[in-house]
């Protein structure tokens, strides 16, 4: 069980948040009620998320201040405790990229793995300004027009139709595209979140005398480059891409990596 | 000194590429934003912006139709909830996808008091400044959701059979839809009982719609600005005291007119090219 543990702590908090989102229309529940873009919490408390909220904001529409103050809370939450973890453990796409992953590694099309040169993981930042720039441009939330993160959450609300296929896109993109082609290299959201979270108090610590350089953690990374530390010091995972998900930790065998707190005293050594 | 300049050159040809393709995609990704924009004769919960506006504002949470269907007047008689007005859009509905809307033939607004979908709305693309009245804070009498129209040709009350269906079904009786009494000459002793739709009262709840008894309803309701012309600011009811307090009191040869006057008689120039 060890080494599924985190993986099963998301799994669970992701399908609790959406069926609590399901449960807020089907049934009139008051936990968590609306969609990632804007949420109420408990009936009272906005939340609402700081990228969307960008490009509303983009468009020359003056928001309301629930949204405002909600985006503020998202913010100040993942930028001070979670990290880059929305991205892990809320987000639902994340069940589909990770499927298609787990799918790429047991069917050994990582070995024949094409170079896409033309798509790098920092494509996503431009894709975020993008983002806003089109926001602006053409007077519409650009990303919300084809989010697949929203359209899975209404889906799974509210009813698919026929956004089931942006769905199906993205796990064929990731499965036989791009590896970690969505989340890893695409998603402006994501990219907002590593941003965002780049600061955060919670973070995997590397323990360079434990490990043994089998590499597993390596192998399932959905952004390895976090990981450039494995093998050479002790120190924390840094980067603000790390999702903050966990695999590392649960595959290690050699309890050479664990979730800790920042430690501000060899900053110096980032 | 070679190397650094290979360097260089790898650095403008990164860069430039990098910048190609993000122009690219802003192209593609502008052209089906603006695209998926234009979806007209989509009818919005009350209290909406005008559309322009409100696919700047909304922020496709759903709070506004989750509002919507969960209600205690809202249920079967089995205790599950009955289904709702307003559906967010899915991919293949041909609208805006995450956005509110409702089709009036399927579930119309019936119109609640207490109008629970506006103040749920976190983002301000449902104002509820725009439902305020005289007597309330929220009046749904004051939604414009969109206006109802009659296709004369197909209503048969126009045909002269008595049916009021849209008269009895509307909301806002004997105000939104009147009922307007007219000979009808082809027997000679009957009634036309005609539904006259009033633009100043109708909400756009669609429940005409819906009652409409014609194989495809004869009154439907539209968005306000598909459903509605303009005069024009240069035309003034001078038997409105009112409409004629915009003209000022100038007088007639103070006007002045764009449009050049013929030097002709008017018997001169009717009767110029024309051959009999």
């Amino acid at each position: 069980m060890s080494n599924i543990k985190y993986l099963l702590l998301r799994r669970i908090t992701q399908i609790t948040l959406l069926a609590l989102y399901f449960g807020a229309n089907a049934y009139g529940w008051h936990m968590l009620e609306g969609t990632f873009g804007a949420s109420r919490l408990f009936g009272f408390i906005p939340l609402a998320d700081p990228y969307t909220t960008l490009q509303v904001l983009a468009t020359g529409f003056v928001l309301g201040t629930d949204v405002l103050l909600g985006a503020l809370l998202i913010t100040l939450f993942y930028m001070i405790v979670g990290g880059r973890a929305f991205c892990s453990w809320v987000c639902p796409i994340n069940m589909v990229t990770d499927l298609a992953n787990w799918l790429r590694r047991k069917l050994n099309l990582d070995k024949e793995e094409v170079n896409y040169r033309f798509i790098k993981r920092r494509a996503r930042y431009w894709l975020m300004v993008l983002g806003l720039i089109v926001s602006a441009v053409v007077g519409v939330a650009a990303f919300e027009v084809l989010s697949p993160i929203t359209i899975m959450q209404r889906g799974i609300v509210f009813g698919f139709g026929a956004g089931i296929s942006v769905i199906i896109a993205i796990f064929l993109f990731d499965l036989f595209g791009v590896k970690n082609g969505w989340c890893g290299h695409l998603c402006p959201l994501g990219a907002s979140y590593s941003l965002i979270g780049k600061v955060s108090l919670i973070r995997v610590k590397h323990d360079h005398e434990a490990c043994t350089n089998c590499m597993k953690c390596k192998v399932v990374c959905p952004e390895n480059q976090v990981l450039h530390m494995i093998n050479k010091e002790s120190i924390s995972v840094t980067d603000g891409e790390c999702t903050n998900c966990g695999r590392c930790i649960d595959v290690c065998d050699d309890n050479a990596l664990e979730f800790g707190i920042r430690s501000f005293t060899n900053k110096s050594k980032d | 000194m070679a190397n650094s300049n290979n360097n260089r050159r790898k650095f403008f040809a990164t860069t430039l590429q990098s910048v190609g393709l993000t122009a690219l995609g802003g192209l593609l990704w502008s052209g089906y934003s603006d695209e998926v924009k234009a979806s007209p004769l989509v009818l919005r919960p009350p209290g909406a912006l005008p559309e322009e506006d409100f696919l700047k504002a909304c922020i496709k949470c759903g709070l506004c139709a989750e509002a919507c269907v969960n209600r205690d007047s809202n249920k079967n008689k089995d205790g599950s909830n009955r289904e709702g007005t307003l559906q967010m859009a899915k991919g293949g509905d041909h609208r805006m996808i995450g956005t509110p809307f409702f089709i009036p033939t399927e579930v119309p607004c019936y119109m609640c008091d207490d109008v629970p979908c506006v103040p749920v709305c976190p983002s301000g693309a449902l104002d509820a400044l725009s439902l305020k009245s005289e007597e309330k804070e929220l009046d749904i009498n004051e939604a414009r959701m969109g206006l109802a129209v009659v296709h004369k040709e197909s209503c048969i009350a126009f045909w002269g059979i008595q049916c009021d269906a849209c008269y009895r079904a509307c909301p806002l009786m004997d105000e939104a839809i009147v009922l307007k009494y007219q000979k009808n000459e082809r027997t000679g002793k009957h009634a036309f009982l005609l539904p006259i739709v009033q633009s100043d009262v109708c909400t756009g709840c669609g429940l005409c719609e819906k009652a409409c008894v014609t194989e495809e309803p004869a009154i439907f309701v539209l968005p306000v600005e598909q459903a509605t012309g303009k005069a024009g600011d240069h035309y003034v009811k001078g038997w409105d005291k009112k409409d004629q307090l915009r003209a000022g009191d100038r007088k007639l040869d103070e006007i002045e007119t764009k449009t050049e006057r013929s030097e002709k008689e008017a018997s001169d120039y009717l009767n110029t090219e024309v051959e009999y």
